[in-house]
């Protein structure tokens, strides 16, 4: 690769967050922590730990109460709701444990629905959804529903739903949560794929076999973040 | 490689404008994923604008059958009072393009009420019969063929036993049956305060002036000659035209009896039938639109529940559509437009039933449908309406719905 550039993808500086009382709860105390683009990190952490407040900060689904978080290099504290949205809705990948995908829309429809949000011409989104969906080996289902999906196909669907805007980070919340070993390993082998392409991935998981496959693991305990793999 | 940017993803200033297609088409893929549920949504706009066509429907079919009832009288008929009426007033009449008949007639009764009306039905048997209660009407021969005598036995004078002031009768028929005198044949008389006349005719009906079937009819010179000119009630002209010349008629009638001083006669059409159309407006409708009305009401407070569920059902697409980047103003139109979409399927459904409706019961009951074309037109926008208006609590609840928690 071209090594590591200067613009971490996700920047933390000194970023708390408390919820407000009484009595007030710190979920994430101050951490400070960059990823590189091209980067895998696994946040790992019991439940309760801060892990979701940690992916809703990151994902822009929140905002912190201490600290500046800057994605990309844009300092995300000076933004309005709006250009948070927009900056969410255009950059940022997100895949879920319970996959939230759309019952009564077919895989493609699903894929077509970020891209709708994200502003892309209604000509392409289904060019574009159907590349994303062959990318995780679903170009065969594109008309499937949800409903007649193994849980493992879903969530490939969701990923695909993900890469579909090209986000520059893709962000997974147990994505083998809801999956047997087996099909959580197809899931993760398509993740590991997207990280040797390139793609900048943040997983929280409680799964060690996830934290194995990172190239950077840290560990979340009572809203301390600590690194584990140096 | 991980540089690789797509063509919108350096608008990090504002979040994709949303094309009306695509609201649309999210409201729409709303209402079908739940077709039946919808269908109940719209249950209530569907009654409340189908009743209030339908009503508007049978109120406009039924004041169509009065209206064309109304407009052969009105459009045929004038009538003319004041005077004095020149002797030749029907000739006079007669002149104006479009007068079928019309003559002069006042009644005898009024001027001399101690006229006693008896009959001999059978000359030879002798026995009178005293006639209580009957009229004495004099009337020119036009003024008979203009109130619409219909003559089921005998004939009616004519203008022979008009010039010559003939002593003879034409009797209404509740009036010869009052006086026993059922048959022409053996030449019956009726004797007003003892002088004869005789019967030469009986009419079944009067439908100009079903009044005279009471009354016992002689030729006006006759009872001038007998009674004189009449002094307490003024003798009044009654004109028939063809159809729809009445107006006409109407604007010419005064001039032509009296050119020097028309201001003599009052000229009076029968009501212009739109006029009658409004006082058919019953109670019992304003009660059906009261109905009508609170059926709207209750259908726009059903929307109203039905899509506060489905926003609270559907949480979790909401947080996700957040997620994807969906502004709170979008997730806002979608659920409106949604709203909208149902009641304005529920307005065109009600309406399209209820102009089957009012159809076939113009059909049933041989009548001719007249439905206004602006309900038919603002009856779905009507529902559209309703429902944009029941979606906005909701869609404003939507909107607020954060993105984490949604999707917790």
């Amino acid at each position: 690769m071209t090594g590591q550039p200067a613009t971490p993808v996700i920047d933390f500086d000194g970023v708390g967050m408390i919820y407000p009382g009484p009595p007030p709860v710190p979920a994430l105390r101050r951490c400070t922590i960059k990823v590189y683009p091209g980067e895998f990190l696994a946040i790992q952490g019991k439940s309760g730990s801060g892990k979701s407040t940690f992916l809703n900060i990151a994902g822009l689904l929140d905002r912190p109460t201490a600290g500046v978080y800057r994605f990309d290099g844009v300092d995300t504290s000076g933004l309005g709701e709006a250009a948070r949205t927009a900056l969410r809705g255009s950059s940022i990948g997100f895949v879920f444990q319970a996959f939230h995908l759309m019952p009564y829309r077919a895989a493609c429809e699903n894929v077509e629905l970020a891209l709708m949000y994200n502003g892309t011409p209604r000509a392409q989104r289904r060019e574009r959804a159907t590349q994303a969906l062959s990318r995780v080996g679903l170009g065969h289902r594109l008309l499937a529903l949800p409903t007649t999906m193994s849980g493992g196909e879903r969530q490939r669907v969701a990923i695909a739903r993900a890469l579909a805007i090209v986000p520059r980070l893709l962000l997974c919340d147990e994505p083998t949560g809801n999956l047997d070993t087996g099909t959580a390993a197809e899931v993760l082998d398509i993740i590991s794929e997207l990280h040797a392409g390139g793609q900048t991935v943040v997983v929280i998981t409680h799964d060690k076999s996830i934290a194995a496959r990172a190239g950077r693991v840290l560990t979340l305990t009572d809203g301390r973040l600590a690194d584990r793999s140096g | 490689m991980s540089r690789i940017r797509s063509a919108q993803s350096d608008s990090r200033g504002l979040p994709a404008r949303l094309s009306w297609r695509d609201v649309a088409d999210e409201a729409l893929a709303g209402l079908v994923q739940r077709p039946g549920r919808s269908v109940m949504t719209m249950l209530g706009t569907i009654l409340g604008i189908g009743t209030f066509v339908t009503v508007l429907g049978f109120t406009a079919t039924t004041q169509g059958q009065i209206s064309t009832q109304f407009s052969i009288l009105s459009a045929t008929q004038v009538s003319v009072t004041g005077g004095p009426f020149p002797a030749d007033a029907s000739g006079l009449a007669r002149r104006i393009d479009g007068v079928v008949s019309g003559g002069v007639f006042w009644s005898v009764s009024q001027n001399h009420p101690g006229l006693q009306i008896a009959a001999q039905p059978n000359p030879g048997a002798g026995g009178t019969i005293a006639g209580t209660g009957l009229d004495l009407t004099a009337a020119d021969p036009s003024a008979l063929t203009a109130m619409g005598a219909q003559v089921t036995d005998g004939r009616l004078y004519d203008g022979f036993a008009q010039d010559r002031a003939e002593p003879v009768a034409v009797l209404g028929a509740l009036a010869a049956r009052r006086l026993g005198i059922t048959q022409l044949s053996g030449s019956p008389a009726v004797f007003v305060s003892g002088i004869p006349y005789t019967v030469i005719g009986i009419a079944s009906d009067f439908t100009r002036a079903p009044g005279e079937l009471l009354s016992v009819i002689i030729p006006s010179s006759t009872a001038l000659a007998r009674y004189g000119l009449p002094e307490n009630s003024a003798p009044s002209m009654l004109i028939t035209t063809r159809l729809g010349a009445a107006q006409v008629v109407a604007r010419q009638i005064a001039v032509a009896l009296n050119p020097s001083d028309p201001g003599l006669f009052q000229v009076s059409v029968p009501a212009d039938p739109t006029v009658l159309q409004g006082r058919v407006n019953s109670s019992l409708n304003r009660l059906i639109f009261l109905l009508a009305g609170m059926s709207l009401v209750i259908g726009t407070i059903g929307i109203v529940n039905t899509t506060m569920v489905a926003v609270i059902e559907r949480t979790a697409e909401i947080g996700l559509r957040r997620a994807l980047g969906a502004r709170p103003r979008q997730i806002a139109a979608q659920f409106l437009v949604e709203s909208l979409a149902i009641g304005a399927m529920g307005g065109l459904i009600g309406t399209a039933a209820a102009v089957i409706a009012v159809l076939v019961a113009a059909i049933l009951r041989h009548q001719t449908a007249v439905i206004p074309a602006w309900t038919v037109l603002t009856a779905p926008l009507a529902g559209s309406f309703l429902g944009m208006v029941a979606g906005i609590y909701p869609a404003a609840r939507a909107s607020r719905i954060e993105p984490v928690a949604a999707l917790r």
